[in-house]
């Protein structure tokens, strides 16, 4: 290395002015955060989830002299998040291709499943046979259903706001990036309800 | 290496200085008071970050001052106990979240980091702004609560079921709660900032092989923190739920369990140890490089060692709970999981050895804080090693010993790397150099301090003293071992009033320091100092591990960035081609306003759950705010701009 302060005659230089300016998928530097961002949140999940097992075994029945949640709207809500998925897939497989207006009416059709997965979900709140101070399953089970249904109108929120744009000419290479990223996120909201329903719905009938 | 100014004495000269003053005016940040929140700026906010951990570190040692003084005499009335729950609860919060943290993780990696990547600014800067916010916001909460006698006195891991409904009443432990809230989502916010940064704008050719030492410890605290802050978050959240609204998570008589509380803080508690040592470790292995005046010895051990600390990390965490009463099987994997620890950690320790044994050393100041560290960690090490052992543990739990292990753990491998960067790094920050004088009379007298204070804590815990006892019995013998103990405060604050005059008179008057004037080989000193608000003139790239000392003087630069927006590159994670250009989202006021909403959410939760519904809309429209798009280029993009998929 010669010092920094000796004149550079002739530098060499790499040129990346042709590089693209919007990327899609893994390269996109804010997929890579909601990567990480969903990391948090399956972490938080996974803590939770082993603390349903924990108190578990620290009780003779399970659940303990409640019944377990009624099955019908959670079963509802089931087929709701998988028929969600086509949505959200389809909005994933346009946006690249500048598609706005497959985009618009994705989003579109996402945000109505996500409004219908919400009002399902109030509906649970009231068919899940116990209350959140009767005891620590009662917790668990409120605090694993409280929490998702804060994920789920977090996403409803981000998918609407993203709907509004998509009327505007700001949907453009960076937002079909965002709405791409959206379908990532709603994916994992998809899962991690499955996981929740296979939990306090399945668990407290089989297992 | 052929980057920033000044650059080119020819014919080109012109061209240059325009384009920084092009640069310059794009990347400038908005100044005044609205300007001061508006700013996005990675430097600005990591010197925020480190002045603000630097603050509640002073406020965090006034508190240990006050805890040496009440033990100084047996049966003091100085303090009575329900203070003095409070002040040792204060002490360990705020060191660990208000301080450690804050400052080796978010502080100099947010400072730091984008710098040795060669990039222009850090990756998704309005998030890091708001994580600062949010940090502060936690402080004002736990410091706020302190100062009107609501001062967290449940010990800083707030276990049940002390700090539960039952035996906590009032709002006390419900602040501690929230505190947690507010700096783990701010450390979690960085982490992605960081991690993002180090995987997608390296500058081109710095593969993960040719990665500075310090940006593999960056990511693999940034995981550490994503995979270890949710366990604390979810202990405290459960923690408030059972206080505020009546679930009974840790109620044994509804079927709930105190150690299911226990597993979850202990599952952060541990990676947090590492998560305060390793940005400790990374700082001496750059500095152990640049004093030995050579290539790291054992580069590919040492990375390899980080990351199984990272591991190893979260398989220990049953040894703060060896005295629980836990199945002797479980007890013996976590202390074989608790040695294990020795093995990278000694690795490391290797590698420095032979770096500096083979090198030249130059024994400049931050590396006599290097040696303080080596000393003073080696010693926490190993009394760590005799604690892993359960009977050992058993025998000094709850005592002094554990007191002093920790001490020597936590400020022998955050506090002396500390000071070390902050000498490294402040001719960077500020432009010149801080005085050499100064700073040996600092080492000196806080290192003597702090082993008289603290080795002399082991023997007072060999001899059964116990910790969180407001005071002791003149019987039990124990007065002259506090007074050694108390008597190294007084150098230990000697040393920190000789470092704040240094700071503030080097600062003013200080030699002027230069781009590089330790002759270190990394990206950050290629530039002048402090760095201007673009970083680098030119991207740079490099051909190896150590660009500054092995490049070529014709080492390629990066051109073809538009100098009229903030647009900035991104390379591949593993091999750091460059891949697409991305614009920074510049500065913003969105980011302290949605702070603000969330602090007002935050804080309300500590009185009703109503605080949730209420407090969400604010924060649902400040958000909208922030991320709305808001044609951030001035120029409109080209209807046909290249994608990739």
């Amino acid at each position: 290395m010669g010092s920094l302060n000796e004149p550079i005659r002739r530098p060499l230089t790499l040129d990346v002015s042709g590089l693209p300016s919007v990327a899609f998928g893994h390269r996109n530097t804010t997929w890579l955060a909601n990567v990480f961002y969903m990391a948090i949140e399956a972490m938080m999940f996974a803590l939770i989830f082993a603390a349903y097992f924990y108190l578990r075994t620290r009780s003779t029945n399970w659940p303990p002299g409640h019944l377990p949640p009624s099955l019908t709207y959670g079963a509802v809500n089931a087929v709701v998040f998988l028929l969600s998925i086509v949505p959200a897939w389809w909005v994933r497989k346009r946006a690249p291709d500048g598609d706005r207006r497959a985009v618009r009416n994705g989003l579109l059709a996402l945000s109505l499943f996500a409004m219908a997965a919400t009002g399902i979900r109030v509906l649970e709140f009231t068919t899940l046979n116990c209350r959140w101070s009767d005891d620590a399953y009662s917790s668990t089970v409120w605090v694993l259903i409280g929490m998702h249904s804060g994920h789920l109108v977090t996403e409803l929120i981000e998918t609407l706001v993203l709907l509004v744009i998509s009327f505007t000419p700001k949907m453009e290479g960076t937002r079909l990036a965002d709405a791409a990223i959206n379908s990532d996120y709603w994916y994992f909201v998809v899962v991690t309800g499955l996981m929740i329903d296979f939990l306090i719905y399945g668990t407290t009938r089989f297992l | 290496m052929a980057v920033a100014e000044p650059i080119i004495a020819n014919d080109q000269d012109t061209g240059e200085s325009e384009l920084a003053r092009r640069l310059a005016r794009t990347w400038r940040q908005p100044t005044g008071i609205w300007g001061w929140f508006c700013n996005t700026h990675h430097t600005d906010i990591g010197l925020r970050f480190m002045v603000t951990a630097f603050i509640f570190l002073l406020l965090g040692g006034i508190l240990a001052a006050m805890i040496r003084l009440q033990l100084i005499r047996p049966e003091s009335s100085l303090m009575g106990p329900d203070l003095y729950n409070q002040v040792f609860t204060m002490h360990g919060s705020t060191m660990i979240f208000l301080f450690a943290v804050p400052m080796m993780f978010q502080g100099f990696g947010v400072y730091i980091v984008p710098l040795m990547c060669g990039a222009r600014n850090i990756a998704f800067p309005r998030l890091n702004a708001f994580s600062y916010y949010l940090y502060v916001g936690g402080a004002l909460v736990l410091w706020g609560g302190f100062l009107t006698n609501t001062g967290p006195d449940v010990g800083w891991f707030a276990y049940v079921p002390l700090s539960g409904p039952a035996y906590s009443p009032g709002h006390r432990a419900d602040i501690w709660s929230q505190m947690i809230t507010f700096t783990e989502v701010s450390a979690l916010g960085v982490a992605i900032c960081l991690a993002t940064t180090i995987l997608r704008h390296r500058a081109p050719g710095m593969t993960l092989n040719r990665m500075p030492i310090l940006l593999w410890e960056k990511l693999v605290i940034s995981m550490a923190v994503i995979f270890a802050m949710p366990a604390v978050m979810v202990a405290s959240g459960l923690l408030l739920l059972d206080r505020l609204v009546g679930t009974h998570f840790f109620n044994p008589a509804e079927g709930g369990d105190v150690l299911l509380y226990q597993h979850l803080f202990w599952f952060f508690g541990h990676p947090e140890v590492y998560i305060i040592f390793l940005p400790g470790a990374a700082i001496v292995s750059t500095l152990v490089e640049c004093f030995s005046r050579r290539r790291i010895f054992g580069y590919t051990p040492i990375v390899v060692a980080v990351v199984a600390t990272g591991f190893i990390g979260f398989s220990v965490w049953v040894h703060h709970m060896f005295a629980v009463g836990l199945p002797q099987l479980s007890e013996s994997f976590f202390t074989a999981a608790s040695l294990m620890i020795v093995i990278p950690t000694g690795t490391q320790f290797f590698c420095w050895v032979v770096t500096i044994w083979n090198g030249r050393l130059q024994l400049r100041l931050p590396m006599l804080w290097c040696f303080g560290f080596i000393f003073v960690f080696l010693i926490g090490g190993l009394s760590g090693v005799m604690l892993a052992s359960v009977p050992v543990d058993l025998q000094v739990h709850d005592t002094y010993f554990v007191v002093a292990h920790f001490h020597y753990v936590l400020i022998g491998g955050a506090l002396f790397p500390m000071f070390a960067g902050i000498y490294f790094w402040f001719p960077k920050m500020t432009g010149r150099m801080a005085d050499p004088t100064l700073g040996t009379w600092h080492f000196w007298l806080f290192f003597i301090g702090f082993n008289l204070t603290f080795f002399t804590l082991h023997f007072l815990g060999l001899r059964g003293m116990p910790r969180r006892v407001y005071t002791y019995s003149p019987d039990m013998h124990w007065h002259w071992l506090n007074v050694l103990a108390s008597s190294g405060v007084v150098f230990m604050t000697a040393g920190l009033l000789v470092f704040l005059a240094n700071v503030i008179w080097s600062r003013r008057v200080g030699e002027i320091a230069g781009n590089n004037p330790w002759g270190d080989a990394g990206l950050e000193w290629a530039m002048s100092s402090p760095p201007p608000p673009y970083n680098f003139l030119h991207i740079p790239t490099v051909s190896g591990r150590d660009p500054l000392w092995e490049d070529p003087p014709d080492q390629p630069v990066v051109v073809g960035l538009r100098d009229d927006i903030r647009e900035t590159l991104v390379t591949q994670s593993l091999d750091a081609d460059p891949q697409h250009k991305d614009e920074d989202p510049g500065p913003s006021i969105w980011p302290f306003l949605t702070a603000l909403t969330v602090s007002a959410a935050f804080v309300g939760s500590i009185f009703t759950p109503w605080a949730v519904p209420i407090g969400a809309p604010p924060v649902i429209v400040t958000l909208i705010g922030w991320l709305w798009p808001r044609g951030q280029s001035p120029t409109p993009r080209p209807g046909g701009e290249a994608w990739v998929r």
